[in-house]
C-alpha cells in the first residue's frame, strides 16, 4: 500500500493496485507512530538557550507576583467604601494571579520545550486476573468460608445480616427523631393573623389607614407585634401580605365576597407554587408576578392564576378597618398559605 | 538503592532519603511502577484536571474562609463599614460574610475565587463527561468509573448548592425557600421532610450550622475519597488514548508521568488556580452586601442562581400549573414534582446506566482502551446531543425573564416556546446529529477513496477536465479506516430446527430490537478491498472510469440496512 502512494499520480499505481485486487486483507495494517521530527531547540544550541531564558523569566514573573501580592496586602487598606476593596481585591489577585500563572506557565514551558517530546509507548495487559490467580482466590475465599462455618449454620447468617442491618437505627432513630424540632407540621397551616390584628408596613411595624391606601397603590405588610413573636422570620414567611386597592370598577370577581375593605384586598404574598415572595406589581393590568418562576396572578379577579407554574390563586385576607380606621384582620387566613403539600386540605 | 545517583550533596541527600522511606515502605516498587508510567495526551483530556484543580482551589479557598465565616443564624446588629447596612439586624452568618468581604484583606479575593472556583469545578466536571461519554471512554472495564464520576456530579451540585447558601443573603435565602416549597410537595411526608431539613418550619435557625457541616465536612469528604479513587481506577486501567498511528487498544502511546506531566500536570494546576485568580479579581461575583440579610419578604427581579442550578429553575419554570391534582383530599402538586424531581431524574438517569445500555445493546464484552470519534458512534453522540439540548432548552427557561428584558420578548411567549421547544427540540438535534455524523463518515469513505483534492485540473485527450485527487498519507488514512463497525446483534431463531419454540427469545429478540435502534443505520469504514478497487479504477485512467468511480463510491457509503 505505501508503495502505490508514494508513486503519486493514478497511472504509476496500475500494477500495484491490480496486484493488491486479489491478496487484500480484512483490515488496514496500522502503519505505526510517525516518525519523531526533533525540535528546534534540540538541533540549534541558541534555540535552546532561548528556550530555557523563557522558563526562567516566567519563574521571575512569578516571584515578582508574589512580591505583588505583599506590597498590595501591607500599603493597600480596605477602607469603608466599595472602592477601595476592588482597588484591594484587583493588585491582590492580579498578583495572586502572576505568582500562580509564572509556576505554571514556567512548568507547562520547560516540559514542552525541554524535557524530551518523543512519545513512548507502553503495552496494556489485560484487567482481568490470570486464571491460576483467580483460582487461588476462590481457593482462599473457599477456605476461609469453610473455616467460618457460615454455610452449615443458616441462622448465624441470618443473625448478622439482621443485627448489621438494624443496628444503624440506634444513631438513625436519635438523630432524625430530633432533627425535625417539634414535629408539629399542622403549624404550616396556621400564620399569626387573627381577629382585630392590625395591618402594618414592612419593615416599619406602623399601621395603615384605609384612607390612606389610595387606588393603584401597592402596600408589602406583616401583622402588629411580628418583632415581639418568638420567631419573628418564621412567622413573617407565612403572614407577609400584599394590599392593593382598586377602582371597585375593575374588580372581575372576589375570591371570598365580603373580605375585602371598599376595594382594598389583602392577599397572601406567599406564592403558591414554591413558595417565593409574590412582590411585582403591575397596576395597569392588576398583575401580581412573582420573580422566581413568573406565576402572574390576577388580583382583579380573585388573584386567579393567569399564566406561569402555580394553581391556586393567592389566598385572600379577609380585613376591615376599625374604630379608629385602621387596616385590620377579620381572621386568619381561610386556607394554608404558601405551596402545596400533601395534607394541606385535612 | 540508588546506585546511579550523582554525587551531588543534593544528590546525597534525596539518595539517603529515598533509602530510608524504602526501608520502612518499601515505596522503591511503587516508584519503580509509577515514574515512567505513561499518559496518552490530548487537550480534551484535560478537563478532568480542570475539574480536579479547580476542586484543590476550592479546598485551599475554603479553609481560609473558614476562618472568619460564622455560620450562625443567631441575630447581630451590623457596626461594621458598609453603611448601607449599618444598624439592621441580620444573621451572624451574613455579617461575618460582610466582614469577610470588607474587612479581612484578600477576604473578598477568597471569596471570589472560591466562588468562580465553584462555578468552574462543576462546568469541568460536566464537560470532562461530555468527553468520556461522546468518545465511548466509559466502555468496559470504565464502566465503574463512569458511574463513580456521576456520583461525583451530584456530590458536586450538592456542594456548589450547600455553599451558595451559607451566606444567608436575600438571594440564597429564596433558593432555599424554592427547595424548601419543593420538599414539602413530596407526598406524604413532604412536610416532615422539611421540617427534618429546616429543623421546624422555614427558614429556622438550624440549616445554616446544618449546612455548614454539609458544606465543609460530609461532602467534600465523599468527593475527595471518590476523586481518590476515581484517579485509582485511572492509573489502575491506564488512560484511554484516541486512535492513530502506532495507537492500539493494547498499548499506550504518551510521555512519562515523571518528568513530563509532573511538570505539565503540576503546572497546570498553578494554571488553573491563577485564571481563577484572574477571575477573582477582574470579575465580581455574587455581591451579597447589595442584597442584604435573609428577609422572607423582599425579592429582585432577575435573580439568577448558579449556572448548574438553573436547568432546575427553568424546569420549574416551563411546567404548568394545571398539573396540581387533588386525590380525595390529598394535594399532590404535580406542578412542582415533575419538574423537580422527575425531569431531573429523566435526564440524568439514563446517563448514569448508558454505558451498561449500550454494552448490553452491542453484545461487546471486550475491554477498549482506544476512543470512539464521535461521527462513529451516531447513536451515542445524538444521544448525549439530544440530552445536551434538552439541558439547554431548560437552561434558557431559567433565564427566560433576562432574555425577555434584554431581547425585549414577551416573557410568556418565551415560555410557550420553550415549553413546545422542550420536547421538538432533542427530537431535531437527535436526527440532525446522526445525520451529520453520517455524512462525516461518509465524507470520510470518500477522502480515503478519492484523496484530497488537489485544485491541479487536467485536461485529457478527449477533451475533458477532471480535477486530480492526491491520495491520503497512510496515516491521514488510517484515522479514518481504523475503527471497527458494529453491527447489530444476531439471535438465533424463535424455534429450533424441530419447531419448539426456544426458551428466551422474547429476551433476545427485545435486545435485538435495541440493537437496531443503535446500529442499523451505519456507514461502515472503508475495507482494504474497496480501497483496492477504488484504486484499480483510478489507474484504469480515462475520465469516464473516474466518473463511474464516484457513483461507486458514493453507493457503498451510503446507509447500509440490516
Amino acid at each position: 500500500m505505501n508503495e502505490i502512494e508514494s508513486h503519486g499520480g493514478p497511472a504509476a499505481n496500475l500494477p500495484e493496485a491490480r496486484a493488491s485486487v486479489q491478496q487484500v486483507p480484512d483490515h488496514f495494517e496500522n502503519p505505526g507512530l510517525p516518525e519523531h521530527t526533533p525540535r528546534l531547540g534540540d538541533v540549534d544550541p541558541r534555540a535552546d538557550k532561548r528556550r530555557e531564558r523563557i522558563v526562567l523569566a516566567l519563574f521571575a514573573l512569578s516571584t515578582l507576583g508574589t512580591i505583588g501580592v505583599l506590597v498590595a496586602y501591607f500599603a493597600l487598606p480596605t477602607g469603608k467604601d466599595v472602592a477601595t476593596i476592588h482597588r484591594s481585591n484587583l493588585w491582590l489577585g492580579l498578583g495572586l494571579a502572576a505568582s500562580l500563572l509564572g509556576i505554571g506557565l514556567a512548568a507547562v514551558q520547560w516540559a514542552k520545550s525541554i524535557m524530551s517530546n518523543e512519545e513512548l509507548v507502553e503495552s496494556r495487559h489485560p484487567m482481568e486476573s490470570s486464571p491460576q490467580v483467580r483460582e487461588a482466590a476462590v481457593r482462599n475465599l473457599a477456605e476461609g468460608v469453610k473455616d467460618s462455618g457460615i454455610s452449615r449454620r443458616g441462622l448465624l447468617k441470618s443473625a448478622v445480616v439482621g443485627s448489621l442491618a438494624l443496628f444503624p437505627l440506634t444513631i438513625a432513630v436519635p438523630l432524625i427523631g430530633n432533627m425535625g424540632g417539634t414535629w408539629d407540621v399542622s403549624k404550616l397551616k396556621h400564620t399569626m393573623w387573627k381577629k382585630g390584628l392590625r395591618l402594618t408596613i414592612d419593615p416599619n411595624g406602623r399601621g395603615i389607614k384605609a384612607s390612606d391606601v389610595t387606588i393603584g397603590s401597592v402596600w408589602h405588610v406583616i401583622p402588629e407585634g411580628l418583632d415581639k413573636t418568638p420567631d419573628p422570620l418564621e412567622e413573617k414567611a407565612k403572614a407577609m401580605v400584599l394590599v392593593v386597592r382598586l377602582d371597585p370598577r375593575d374588580v372581575k370577581s372576589e375570591q371570598i365576597p365580603g373580605a375585602s375593605y371598599e376595594g382594598i384586598f389583602a392577599y397572601s404574598k406567599v406564592c403558591t407554587h414554591v413558595g417565593c415572595p409574590v412582590a411585582l406589581y403591575e397596576q395597569q393590568t392588576h398583575h401580581l408576578l412573582c420573580p422566581c418562576h413568573q406565576s402572574t396572578f390576577d388580583v382583579a379577579d380573585g388573584a386567579r392564576v393567569i399564566f406561569g407554574p402555580a394553581k391556586r390563586p393567592l389566598p385572600q385576607l379577609p380585613i376591615t378597618v376599625d374604630d379608629q380606621g385602621y387596616l385590620v384582620a377579620k381572621s386568619d387566613f381561610t386556607q394554608p398559605v404558601g405551596p402545596s403539600f400533601w395534607e394541606r386540605l385535612r | 538503592m540508588s546506585t546511579t545517583t550523582p554525587a551531588t550533596p543534593t544528590g546525597k541527600a534525596a539518595a539517603a532519603t529515598a533509602d530510608w522511606l524504602d526501608q520502612r515502605t518499601g515505596v522503591g516498587v511503587a516508584v519503580k511502577g509509577l515514574a515512567r508510567k505513561l499518559f496518552p495526551e490530548h487537550w480534551s483530556f484535560m478537563l478532568g484536571e480542570i475539574a480536579l484543580y479547580s476542586f484543590i482551589t476550592l479546598l485551599i479557598s475554603g479553609v481560609f474562609l473558614t476562618m472568619f465565616f460564622v455560620p450562625s443564624s443567631n441575630e447581630v446588629t451590623y457596626s461594621g463599614p458598609w453603611t448601607a447596612l449599618q444598624g439592621t439586624t441580620m444573621s451572624a452568618a451574613f455579617a461575618s460574610t460582610l466582614k469577610l468581604s470588607f474587612e479581612v484583606r484578600g477576604g473578598l479575593l477568597m471569596r471570589q475565587v472560591h466562588h468562580w472556583a465553584a462555578l468552574i469545578f462543576l462546568a469541568a466536571i460536566v464537560t470532562h463527561m461530555m468527553r468520556v461519554f461522546f468518545t465511548g471512554a466509559f466502555r468496559k472495564p470504565r464502566e465503574i468509573n463512569w458511574v463513580i464520576g456521576f456520583v461525583l456530579l451530584t456530590l458536586g451540585l450538592a456542594a456548589g448548592f450547600s455553599g451558595y447558601s451559607l451566606p444567608d443573603d436575600v438571594l440564597s435565602g429564596n433558593g432555599l425557600r424554592i427547595t424548601d416549597g419543593l420538599v414539602e410537595g413530596i407526598p406524604i411526608i413532604g412536610t416532615y421532610l422539611s421540617f427534618l431539613v429546616f429543623g421546624g418550619q422555614f427558614p429556622g435557625t438550624a440549616l445554616i450550622p446544618r449546612l455548614f457541616t454539609v458544606h465543609v465536612l460530609l461532602v467534600p469528604g465523599l468527593i475527595l475519597a471518590l476523586v481518590g479513587l476515581h484517579l485509582g481506577l485511572v492509573f489502575l486501567q491506564k488512560h484511554t488514548q484516541f486512535p492513530g498511528s502506532g495507537r492500539t487498544n493494547g498499548n499506550v502511546v504518551g510521555y512519562p508521568l515523571f518528568p513530563v506531566y509532573t511538570a505539565k500536570a503540576g503546572g497546570f494546576f498553578f494554571i488553573v488556580f491563577g485564571v481563577i485568580a484572574l477571575m477573582a479579581a477582574t470579575m465580581q461575583i455574587n455581591p451579597v452586601w447589595n442584597y442584604g440579610s435573609y428577609d422572607p419578604a423582599p425579592i429582585s427581579a432577575g435573580a439568577q442562581p448558579d449556572w448548574y442550578m438553573l436547568f432546575l429553575e427553568g424546569a420549574l419554570r416551563l411546567m404548568p400549573g394545571q398539573a396540581e391534582v387533588v386525590l380525595g383530599s390529598y394535594t399532590l402538586p404535580l406542578n412542582v414534582l415533575i419538574p423537580g424531581l422527575v425531569v431531573p431524574l429523566l435526564i440524568l438517569g439514563p446517563l448514569a446506566v448508558y454505558p451498561f445500555v449500550e454494552a448490553y445493546a452491542t453484545g461487546d464484552k471486550r475491554e477498549h482502551h482506544l476512543l470512539d470519534r464521535p461521527r462513529n458512534a451516531p447513536f451515542r453522540t445524538a444521544y448525549g446531543m439530544s440530552i445536551l439540548s434538552v439541558f439547554f432548552v431548560l437552561v434558557l427557561a431559567g433565564s427566560n425573564d433576562i432574555l425577555a428584558t434584554h431581547f425585549h420578548l414577551s416573557l410568556n411567549d418565551i415560555t410557550w416556546t420553550l415549553r413546545f421547544g422542550f420536547f421538538i427540540v432533542p427530537g431535531i438535534v437527535f436526527v440532525v446529529t446522526r445525520r451529520v455524523c453520517l455524512a462525516l463518515q461518509r465524507k470520510d469513505r470518500e477522502l480515503v477513496l478519492h484523496g484530497h483534492e488537489s485544485g491541479r485540473i487536467v485536461r485529457f485527450a478527449s477533451g475533458e477536465y477532471v480535477e486530480v485527487h492526491t491520495p491520503l498519507d497512510e496515516h491521514e488514512r488510517w484515522i479514518r479506516v481504523q475503527h471497527e463497525p458494529i453491527r447489530p446483534i444476531q439471535i438465533a431463531p424463535a424455534e429450533d430446527s424441530r419447531g419448539v419454540r426456544r426458551k428466551g427469545f422474547a429476551a433476545d429478540a427485545r435486545r435485538q430490537r435495541l440493537s437496531r435502534l443503535f446500529y442499523e443505520t451505519r456507514v461502515e469504514p472503508v475495507t482494504p478491498a474497496e480501497y483496492a478497487a477504488a484504486q484499480a479504477h483510478l489507474a484504469v485512467g480515462g475520465p469516464h472510469d473516474e466518473r463511474e468511480q464516484i457513483t461507486a463510491g458514493a453507493d457503498t457509503g451510503s446507509i447500509s440496512q440490516g
